[in-house]
């Protein structure tokens, strides 16, 4: 219902907003998207080629699909363990589920490496014993991004874990459905939506993410470096260009990931009925 | 206060509101707006509030036109439909609110608002509950306060949305007579929103029947009940039996000693207990006896009529328990009817 | 923190124990190797050698200044943010208009875009090739390198925190005890004091908090404009990384143990803050 009358203050609220939402962010952001028209088409193309970056690409896609796919797997253990079981100590795990939010990831990424690279505590442990290492390989780029993932899979997960209607399950149990078809075919599905979110956020974030990955992965061209990454090489090698047109790449992807997450949600909200 | 409504109109984007309502309301009268929900009664109260602001037309509270005025300056009380008590201030700083928002210049000193506001509560019968916080009170507490709260203010005007609609049934009846009881005690102009018939005619003193955005009639509840203006506030103040005319069915209602006029009316409303039950000892009558149900005092008889090639048609006749048992008849009975009077429309 | 509730099962419903067992198991492992272990380790390796060396790596001065510099951008930008989130939390929630959704998905931008990009933008802008770069030299004004350039970043990073905190809590909140303040008389100033604001208070604490960690966590965007000039354009984070990459393990971990407290603080808070919320909205 409209209030627009009623209310004080319209004018002053949604001028200042819109001001300055233009100011901090819509002005800056422009200027990449404007920056980008001073570079040809050839140029671009041939920047993004570049087998450097490629590879690059590669690693980033790769090291985040993974980590968003392991995170999903123990996220989901770990929301339907939080909101279905009690036990000690749930209160404090519940709260330190959102440690990689609040920890700079500087923190993450000095304490990720110190713990994986090669002679770090777990590190020397892994490559002895099973011959493994995960520091300053792609390997160690996923377990950052699994850090970082947790809370985006958790937190989305949890409140449709929280919000489903048990009277369905019991509904199942009674027409004589065994508890793993009352989970594959009433808990999954409804639950499925928001563990796609959960992975495409983490997807998403795990793409952008720098500093927890820069200390544990090494940085070896076509081995084991980010598009971030290279966009910083890129700006210290006063690579304007370079730097530019990676950067409006990556913009574009993360538009297209923030529609699909959107429509995603849309789904979410209209399966729990929201809508 | 009088209220006065001219040409009111108001739309919701494609959707029509309100439609060029005109209403005048004497000072110092209870007058409930009932309809069906979305008929827009709540809107017509809000518009009075200045909560919300009407497409067109004006609104003249005891003659000054207060069309353009705020909602902070038009000297109204709003009581919301579910209380919009402030949670986070004890009942007597929500009590309070109102006259420490005043301009200084106008605003009383601390120790008149406390003896003013204790004054309210009194009225209200919850002054123990002072230093409590809403949410310790329960629902027919909370509408109280908001009374309270809406009066502190000396409103012109008191507007009440739904004031029982969350409220159970058995508190409901209480606060009914609580109200009317109030308001004959201070005679401020009132208008309260609801959409239970009951509670209209048991309350106010003055009805308007809104529907789809138009006033259909506005009486006192006798008149109301007695009068119908059409067919729609007919069937919604209470129970009926219609009957659409034609040969068959004006041949039959003859036979039951109802005057039949001969203007164009053509729709017949009967009320249920309207319809008296003689038991039919030569068992030709069209109408069957198929089932009953208690009312408390009264007996409800569900009735089936069929009448040559029609479809049979059930009918609801009420009467006293008494009544009911000396008749002493049983289901599938052939029962003959009397019809006391009936209601005529246009089938327009 | 509302799975802190358990919901009550009925038997049938219930797990059996061994699978029970087992998956509190995986996700208490899983936690604590991710969560637990780093945020330990962070400690162990601060006093790695002594209390002594942790102190005086706290007392250098090139530490002071990053935490000074942290503070300075976490107080200019917080509130910034702060009265922007309200504003548009008001606008959004209060009146109708076209384009609102657009517009909340426009408030949200800086959540999707990569802290480098977000960097990359203001030296785009500010940076000696950017489109103000001859006109801010020839002015001798110094953005990008230089505190400027941090704030800026840090203010497009943490954007959206108050105001997405807001907008959801006062949508569900309604207007209806605004309004009813502004029946009784009350002026918009008044109604905002006496009945908006202590009702969004907890909501806009959490927000607030939230954004004073990123502010003052924020790496990868401050990073890229800073400059890393020891003791004038290092925030503490960076004072970490700086330290981290010139092998001074104590220096870094000091500094990672004040960020690591920080965050530690926000996360007791916000549970704080949580239960606060959770038992003034559930009284409504």
């Amino acid at each position: 219902m409209s209030q627009s009358r009623i209310m004080p203050a319209f004018r002053p609220t949604i001028s200042f907003t819109l001001f300055y939402l233009s100011l901090v962010v819509l002005i800056p952001l422009s200027t990449l998207v404007f920056k980008s028209f001073e570079l040809h088409w050839n140029d671009y193309v041939d920047i993004i080629t570049n087998k450097r970056v490629l590879a690059a690409f590669r690693v980033s896609f790769t090291t985040s699909l993974g980590a968003a796919a392991v995170a999903s797997f123990f996220g989901f253990i770990v929301a339907w363990v939080l909101v279905r079981y009690s036990f000690a100590g749930k209160r404090f795990f519940h709260a330190l589920i959102d440690l990689p939010f609040a920890l700079p990831t500087a923190v993450a990424g000095i304490v990720l490496a110190t713990i994986f690279q090669p002679s770090g505590y777990l590190g020397q442990f892994l490559k002895q014993h099973f011959e493994l290492q995960i520091g300053f390989k792609p390997l160690g780029i996923v377990v950052a991004l699994i850090f970082i993932s947790i809370p985006f899979v958790v937190r989305t997960v949890e409140p449709v874990l929280q919000e489903f209607d048990s009277r369905m399950e019991e509904a199942a149990s009674s027409l004589g459905a065994t508890r793993l078809q009352v989970f594959t075919k009433i808990i999954f599905p409804n639950i499925f939506p928001a563990l796609l979110t959960g992975f495409a956020l983490s997807f998403a974030r795990g793409v952008g993410e720098y500093g927890s990955v820069i200390f544990i992965s090494g940085n070896i061209p076509y081995v084991s470096e980010i598009l971030p990454l290279l966009i910083v090489t890129k700006l210290e090698q006063y690579d304007i260009a370079g730097a530019t047109a990676i950067g409006l790449t990556m913009l574009i992807i993360s538009f297209v990931l923030l529609f699909f997450i959107n429509v995603l949600q849309h789904w979410v909200r209209k399966r729990s009925g929201q809508i | 206060m009088s209220i006065l409504l001219s040409h009111i109109s108001k739309n919701f984007g494609d959707f029509s509101a309100l439609h060029n309502i005109d209403l005048e309301i004497p000072e110092g009268e209870l007058v409930a707006l009932l309809g069906p929900s979305g008929c827009g009664k709540t809107t017509l109260l809000r518009i009075i509030a200045g909560l919300e602001q009407a497409d067109s037309g004006h609104i003249f509270l005891n003659g000054e036109d207060k069309t353009a005025h705020h909602v902070s300056e038009r000297g109204i009380g709003f009581v919301f439909q579910h209380y919009a008590l402030f949670r986070h201030m004890t009942v007597f700083d929500n009590v309070a609110f109102g006259l420490r928002v005043k301009k200084k210049e106008h605003r009383p000193n601390e120790a008149i608002i406390a003896k003013k506001v204790h004054a309210l509560l009194e009225l209200v019968q919850l002054d123990w509950l002072h230093d409590r916080f809403p949410d310790q009170l329960s629902g027919g507490q909370r509408q109280r306060i908001a009374l309270a709260r809406a009066l502190a203010v000396e409103p012109s005007v008191l507007l009440l949305d739904e004031p029982f609609g969350a409220l159970d049934a058995s508190v409901r009846k209480d606060l009914r007579q609580w109200l009317r009881n109030l308001h004959n005690e201070l005679n401020v102009t009132s208008i309260f929103v609801t959409h239970d018939q009951e509670e209209a005619m048991e309350v106010a003193s003055q009805v308007v029947v809104l529907n789809k955005g138009h006033i259909q009639q506005q009486g006192s509840p006798a008149d109301i009940y007695d009068y119908p203006a059409n067919v729609f506030v007919s069937k919604f103040i209470g129970q009926t039996n219609e009957f659409h005319l034609h040969r068959h069915t004006s041949d039959w209602l003859k036979q039951t000693g109802l005057h039949i006029p001969q203007e164009s009316d053509s729709i017949a409303h009967v009320r249920p207990h309207d319809i008296e039950i003689i038991n039919a000892l030569d068992g030709n009558s069209p109408i069957i006896l198929k089932d009953w149900q208690h009312l408390g005092a009264l007996i409800r008889v569900e009735l089936t009529k069929k009448l040559h090639e029609s479809e049979p048609k059930t009918l609801y006749a009420e009467m006293p328990n008494e009544q009911f048992k000396r008749l002493n008849l049983t289901r599938g009975d052939r029962v003959e009817l009397k019809i006391r009077q009936a209601h005529w429309f246009n089938s327009l | 923190m509302s799975s802190i509730s358990t919901n009550v099962h009925q038997s049938t419903l219930d797990d059996p124990k061994w699978l029970r067992w087992s998956l509190i198991a995986i996700a208490l492992g899983f936690i604590i190797l991710f969560l637990c272990v780093p945020l330990l380790l962070v400690i162990i390796q601060a006093f790695s050698k002594g209390v002594a060396a942790y102190f005086s790596a706290l007392n250098q001065h090139d530490m002071l200044a990053a935490m000074r510099l942290t503070l300075l951008t976490a107080l200019i930008t917080v509130p910034l943010n702060t009265i922007f989130g309200v504003a548009a939390a008001w606008a959004i929630t209060r009146f109708d208009f076209r384009g609102k959704d657009f517009l909340i998905t426009l408030i949200d931008l800086p959540f999707s875009v990569s802290p480098v990009i977000s960097g990359l933008i203001f030296v785009l802008m500010f940076g000696a090739q950017g489109w103000l770069g001859h006109w801010l030299m020839a002015n001798d004004i110094k953005i990008i390198f230089a505190v400027p350039g941090i704030v800026l970043a840090t203010l497009f990073i943490t954007f959206p925190f108050v105001a997405r905190q807001l907008i959801p809590f006062m949508q569900e909140m309604g207007s209806e005890e605004e309004e009813a303040a502004l029946s009784l008389g009350a002026s918009g100033w008044k109604m905002f004091f006496f009945i908006t604001l202590p009702n969004i208070k907890w909501a806009l604490l959490y927000g607030v908090l939230l954004c004073n960690a990123r502010a003052m966590g924020e790496f990868g965007a401050v990073s890229v404009v800073s400059g890393h000039i020891r003791g004038l354009t290092n925030t503490l984070p960076l004072h970490v990384e700086v330290s981290y990459n010139e092998y001074d393990s104590v220096s870094a971990f000091a500094g990672a143990s004040i960020l690591a407290g920080l965050a530690i603080m926000t996360l007791i808070l916000k549970t704080l803050l949580e239960w606060k919320q959770q038992s003034s909205r559930q009284s409504h």
